[in-house]
């Protein structure tokens, strides 16, 4: 209780409130325009960790990404087009409730859902971090090594469309993490002197994130505007509020957990909440013509993740989200190494993150819902510009890693190969945890087997270790049944629309936005089958 | 709306069989030659310490093995007709072909950034960068994009340097700016 009041402290300094702020603001303006998300904008942030301190920054890199989530919801009920899969439902549902004339509406649910949602997952996370950070902090290195095997499957396998595909991008990224020194020689440097001390994660970051996507986008701009639907002052009547308030708690205990443990990030838990929502409505039949159920539970559910992938984050050092890699990335350029020893090492900081969470919740919820019309505007920036200023700020922090030319030319071929991923559907994120984790992993294998004199029955000695693989070799085998029946658990969540992590896959999504644009209710239907699926 | 029937008709060739995507196969032979080479770079490394558990060619030779086969496995599933699912989103049109004409032109400008900053220096690069790829992708008020792009760089450069403290390559500039 007195670290949470020392948090508060932490985070109301005027200077830290100003940087949740911006933090706040800059994440809903990028969470609103497309082809940024907070992933994007975090990597192309990183360059502000060489001068502020570590808890502003951290602040305020907290602040985008709830501000991101916030912005994306937006998008996705006045433009049909999900920016992220996680918000996929959100563009079936509130697009629908906007073009019946409810915009207003369908915001104001989004936000205040967000806010619940984001609310109790931070009020979680002060009873949870503490006590599972007291349990991990006994965990041997073979139970680490562990954990971090199932992180890897778990982004790996849980949120690809393609197990291939994760894997694929998944060795890549540790094929990338090899590049450097280890124990005095050099290691896939190709014999340039330049890559003897790796290559930095901002580059690895910036480089698939901002250029591999501007790139990709320059490949296939888009030549016709959107439809963009405007939107007033966003407000509920009382019986929005009443329809409303019990799928938020829903969404939220659905969002949780699938947050929290290294399991699939958003997109399962926000189908799971709108097929719930459906059947526990009084008005099933307006699911598909704009229920507002079916806006609350899955945006309280999304947001409630976003706060859930935190706890792995600070207990365990784990990033099971784009957002939450980067932030691991910024953790990391300070020094300071997230694990079980965080709490403990930086109770400051931990603290005064999460007691910022709150702030920056309600900072959300007081500037946003009268700024909506304004956001909405954002949607109308000149293409052309937006992807050049990508660049343009891609490239700067890029250089100011290590202030070298070289930097920019691996910057570039970076983006070449973001730019390949896209085309052939290779997820992300798998990637970039690859080469974070890459080296931890390495170092960790190496510290078990060392206390271990090389025994390598020491890496399932512990219980912990046991019960992980265990859990890997269920994922495997579940996968492998559901693959023999056509393709792996989220797909089949929509089974003619594939999630993927962080907006990575989506032809088949957008496809199965535009039947129900349609009038064909029939991706609806199978959108409600997931429970069963998922069991 | 007509991209949603291009979409449908898309996703239908997705599923049916016996159309291979060519470009794929390229992807697998990366990999497989990527693999490769990590596999062949573990071979030159040698011992650290002899007591050392995890050596430092061991990652190379899991890493570099793995993507060999999953190369060879890409390969497979591309000629059994796996095709993949380009990313959409937002700005994306996936119903015409790429524009390779505009990502080239991206990328010339990115070179000529990467090759000309240490003796131009950022506030000049950094203009022309932005206004070339406005100008790549398809923008014609190049005047304001040029006096955008002037603003950006020297912003940037001044803030980095009075702000954060972090002199950017002034280039031919130096001592002007």
């Amino acid at each position: 209780m007195d670290l949470l009041l020392q948090g508060f402290e932490t985070a109301l300094t005027p200077e830290n409130l100003l940087f949740a702020l911006l933090g706040v603001l800059l994440g809903t303006a990028v969470g609103v325009m497309p082809g940024i998300g907070p992933a994007m904008a975090l990597a192309l942030l990183l360059p502000i960790t060489y001068t502020v301190g570590v808890d502003s920054a951290i602040i305020m890199f907290a602040g985008i990404y709830y501000g991101g989530m916030y912005g994306g919801s937006t998008t996705s009920i006045l433009l049909n087009t999900p920016g992220e899969s996680s918000s996929v439902i959100t563009a079936i549902e509130g697009n629908k409730m906007a073009k019946a004339g409810r915009a207003s509406q369908a915001l104001a649910t989004a936000a205040v859902g967000s806010f619940v949602a984001g609310t109790i997952g931070t009020v979680l996370l002060w009873v949870l971090v503490p006590s599972v950070a007291d349990v991990v902090v006994q965990l041997g290195a073979p139970s680490y090594f562990a954990v971090m095997v199932l992180a890897f499957f778990a982004v790996t396998m849980v949120l690809g469309t393609s197990r291939l595909r994760g894997f694929i991008s998944l060795f890549l990224g540790l094929g990338i993490a090899l590049v450097g020194t280890s124990t005095g020689q050099a290691r896939m440097t190709f014999g340039q002197p330049l890559l003897a001390d790796g290559i930095d994660v901002v580059v690895v970051a910036v480089g698939i994130f901002a250029i591999g996507e501007a790139l990709w986008v320059a490949a296939h701009l888009r030549r016709k505007p959107l439809e963009i639907i405007p939107v007033g002052q966003p407000w509920m009547s009382r019986s929005d509020w009443k329809r409303s308030w019990k799928p938020w708690l829903r969404g939220t205990a659905l969002g949780f957990p699938f947050g929290a443990l290294p399991a699939g990030g958003a997109e399962v838990p926000t189908f799971l909440s709108y097929a719930a929502e459906r059947r526990l409505s009084k008005h099933p039949e307006e699911f598909g013509k704009g229920a507002i159920e079916g806006v609350a539970g899955p945006e309280a559910a999304n947001n409630a993740s976003a706060a859930g992938t935190l706890l792995p984050l600070l207990t365990l050092g784990l990033p099971t989200t784009a957002t939450a890699t980067i932030m691991l990335v910024a953790i990391q350029s300070y020094g300071i190494q997230p694990g079980p020893q965080l709490l403990d090492s930086e109770p400051g900081l931990v603290w005064g993150l999460l007691a910022s969470l709150v702030i920056a919740n309600a900072l959300l919820l007081v500037i946003n819902l009268p700024m909506a019309p304004l956001w909405a505007k954002l949607l109308q920036i000149p293409r052309p510009q937006l992807y050049a200023g990508i660049l343009f700020f891609a490239t700067l922090g890029a250089y100011t890693v290590n202030f070298q030319a070289f930097d920019l030319a691996l910057l570039l071929l970076l983006g070449v190969l973001g730019f390949a991923m896209r085309r052939f559907g290779l997820p992300v994120l798998p990637l970039i945890v690859g080469v974070i984790l890459g080296p931890t992993m390495e170092s960790k294998l190496t510290e078990a087997l060392s206390i271990s004199q090389g025994d390598v029955s020491t890496l399932w000695s512990e219980p912990v270790a046991v019960v992980v693989y265990a859990v890997i070799a269920l994922m495997l085998v579940l996968s492998t049944v559901r693959g023999a029946g056509g393709r792996p658990s989220p797909a089949a969540v929509v089974p003619d629309g594939a999630t993927g992590p962080d907006g990575i896959h989506g032809t088949a999504r957008t496809a199965s936005i535009d039947r129900v644009e349609h009038g064909s209710d029939r991706s609806i239907d199978e959108a409600t089958e997931p429970e069963e699926s998922l069991r | 709306m007509s991209t949603s029937t291009d979409l449908t008709e898309r996703v239908s060739a997705d599923t049916s069989p016996r159309i291979v995507d060519r470009a794929q196969y390229g992807l697998a032979a990366f990999l497989v030659l990527s693999g490769g080479y990590v596999v062949y770079d573990g071979t030159t490394l040698g011992d650290a310490f002899a007591d050392q558990p995890v050596q430092p060619w061991a990652l190379s030779y899991a890493v570099g093995g793995v993507l060999l086969l999953l190369g060879l496995g890409l390969g497979a599933a591309t000629a059994r007709g796996d095709r993949a699912e380009a990313e959409d989103g937002e700005d994306i049109d996936l119903s015409g072909s790429t524009d390779v004409r505009t990502v080239g032109l991206l990328a010339l400008v990115l070179i000529a950034n990467l090759a000309l900053i240490d003796r131009l220096g950022w506030a000049i690069t950094g203009a022309l960068l932005f206004t070339g790829a406005c100008g790549a992708l398809g923008s014609r008020t190049w005047l304001r994009n040029l006096a955008v792009g002037v603003a950006l760089s020297v912003g940037s450069f001044y803030l980095f340097y009075s702000v954060l403290g972090v002199p950017l390559p002034a280039g031919v500039l130096d001592g002007v700016l």
